[in-house]
């Protein structure tokens, strides 16, 4: 057992300065992503109601993820900075584009479809909206995980599955919410997989985390994260047996959930400096000691 | 994938390079940083004062905090040089000849903190607006008119440095919008690139009356730094280390590091740091996979069970 010190107990890295409207975004951007992916694809498979409605949700989701990002900014009235370059290796910065692309996009193809105009223009734009929501859908699990928040950082390899899970689980279930019966099918089928595979990630995850994913178990990420699983779940067994609008309802809550669950962990795994200097110090002493140029035959403590 | 200037991703983004020349600046001066010897330092704080003058650094509160003579706590928006206290009932160094110390003395470390300047700098790399830069001197500045606050920087630093300013913006200079009435934007140490545009070193190293804080070619200093630990360690100093100072550690080294007397952690340092941006390229191959992924389930909930 590695002996933990700090500096009389601070925290080693910052917590995050964001605010509530960053997890309700990785919610919204996520049902727009997919949103537009699943209204495109019912359009190819001839389900013309599915498709319209999906398009909608997707277009409504976008649209109001833009001013949730620009209202969560210290300095909201230079949002547009955020295009003045592109950075590849800013995911915030490719975010910036990819839901400006694609909200851009699916609200252009909503509003033409909305009027009756432009057909092909529209179907351009839809096309637009497919290729780009998955990123959208996605990138963010790169965003929290591009960070030195240990929970965050060390979950990079099933974070961006467990957001894009989270987005075809809502995407879908919010598809079942205002499409009858007869249509939804293929929606409620995705909200279901989608749904039963976001809570596979979430264990998988929290398990291979070990002790710096402890804080899945406490304190508000706890609690989002419990119900989180208990809507997932309770949705998902609903929908399976046909009560599509309950089911669809506790689905996107779920979703929403997990994205707050993930959001709070990583305060406070940032607050508590042992998740930041433990797993160092062990990695330090597997090479030999410390990185740092130790006196010869003296330890440092 | 390949960047403008011919590196790969993981190639820009991890080990040993000339942080300037691969920003792009061809003919540049060479890279500028501290070496922090906390062996000499004295915790006068003068450091602290100085930076605060010279970089109109606000007054963000005063507070006791029981922390030996440390009520700064940390560097943030507001505090860009930090004196750390620590002490400990641990054996004196043997540094003095002739004086007998007790061996289970009381000894107090003082270091002073600063923005490391790190070779891989993940507030720059993860900046979305471009705010944040790199230096013909192979320092990271935040560029105060470019920045809109958007915070990404704040947790991406591995040491936690850099930080949001909540003071009120100055009054008349920020636009009604969305009722925001704070600065709202990040701050951090400049290594004082005003002074080293006009030839001076930075306003903390003048101020040392210890040459604790040394500023120089990191070359040099590197040097400086390697002769000074054989000598703490000729004079039998306990736990004396560099931290930082390597260009094959986590971060590419820094610009501004240390010599400490106990392991990092101890003065709230990270004991081995990585640059988060080291996994960036795997981190968007896996997001590829799994949003390629993502695109075929839902497609593929078309194809599967009957239309209902």
């Amino acid at each position: 057992m590695t002996e933990v010190r700090s500096y009389y107990g601070h925290n080693v890295v910052k917590e995050p300065t964001w605010t509530w409207e960053i997890p309700v975004y990785f919610f919204t951007g996520g049902l727009g992503g997919a949103s537009s992916v699943l209204g495109f694809s019912a359009k190819l498979f001839g389900n013309e109601k599915l498709s319209r409605t999906a398009l909608y949700i997707g277009a409504a989701a976008d649209a109001v993820s833009a001013p949730l990002l620009i209202s969560d900014l210290g300095r909201p009235e230079r949002f547009h900075h955020m295009l003045r370059v592109f950075k590849i290796t800013s995911p915030m910065n490719v975010g910036a584009w990819v839901l400006t692309v694609a909200g851009g996009a699916s609200n252009t193809a909503a509003v033409l479809q909305f009027l009756g105009l432009l057909k092909p223009v529209r179907l351009a734009a839809e096309a637009v909206a497919f290729f780009f929501g998955p990123p959208l859908a996605t990138y963010t699990g790169v965003l929290v995980a591009d960070t030195a928040i240990p929970v965050w950082h060390e979950g990079r390899h099933e974070l961006p599955w467990l957001f894009g899970a989270g987005a075809a689980a809502s995407a879908g279930a919010a598809a079942c919410l205002f499409v009858g019966a007869d249509d939804c099918g293929p929606a409620r089928r995705l909200a279901i997989g989608a749904g039963l595979t976001e809570l596979a990630l979430t264990e998988t995850m929290e398990k291979r985390l070990g002790e710096v994913g402890e804080v899945y178990e406490h304190g508000a990420a706890g609690t989002f994260g419990k119900a989180a699983k208990a809507l997932t779940l309770a949705g998902t067994a609903l929908l399976a047996t046909k009560r599509h609008k309950l089911g669809g309802a506790l689905v996107c809550a779920g979703s929403m959930c997990m994205r707050w669950s993930v959001y709070k962990a990583g305060f406070q795994s940032a607050r508590d400096p042992k998740y930041t200097v433990k797993p160092q110090r062990e990695r330090a002493e597997r090479q030999g000691g410390s990185k740092a140029t130790t006196l010869p035959g003296r330890s440092a403590g | 994938m390949r960047l403008s200037n011919g590196e790969t991703l993981s190639q820009a983004l991890y080990g040993d390079t000339d942080p300037a020349g691969a920003s792009g600046y061809g003919d540049h001066p060479p890279r500028m940083g501290f070496f922090t010897d906390t062996s000499v330092c004295i915790g006068c704080k003068a450091c602290e004062v100085a930076c605060k003058e010279w970089n109109h650094v606000p007054e963000d509160g005063l507070l006791f905090t029981g922390m030996s003579y440390d009520n700064t706590q940390g560097l943030g928006a507001d505090t860009w040089r930090h004196v750390a206290f620590i002490e400990q009932s641990k054996p004196l160094a043997g540094q003095i000849a002739g004086v007998q110390h007790d061996s289970d003395q009381l000894r107090w470390l003082m270091s002073s903190d600063v923005c490391k300047h790190c070779t891989h700098a993940a507030c720059l790399d993860v900046c979305p607006t471009g705010s944040l830069f790199r230096t013909e001197f192979g320092t990271v500045v935040v560029q105060e008119d470019i920045c809109n606050g958007c915070g990404y920087c704040v947790p991406a630093c591995p040491f936690g440095v850099i930080e949001k300013r909540h003071l009120p913006a100055t009054p008349g200079t920020l636009p009604a919008f969305l009722g925001k009435k704070e600065d709202g934007r990040v701050w951090k140490c400049t290594l004082c690139y005003d002074r080293l545009r006009g030839g001076h070193e930075p306003a903390c190293a003048k101020a040392c009356p210890t040459k604790s804080i040394q500023f120089g070619p990191v070359e040099e200093l590197r040097e400086r730094a390697d002769d000074r630990l054989a000598k703490l360690h000729a004079q039998d100093w306990n736990g004396a280390q560099l931290y930082l100072r390597d260009p094959d550690d986590g971060v590419g080294g820094a610009g501004a590091f240390f010599l400490l007397l106990d392991d990092p952690e101890v003065y709230g340092f990270p004991p081995d740091p990585i640059v988060p941006t080291a996994k960036l390229g795997e981190m968007w191959v896996n997001m590829a996979t799994a949003a390629a992924v993502l695109a075929v389930g839902i497609v593929g909930s078309f194809l599967f069970g009957s239309r209902e």
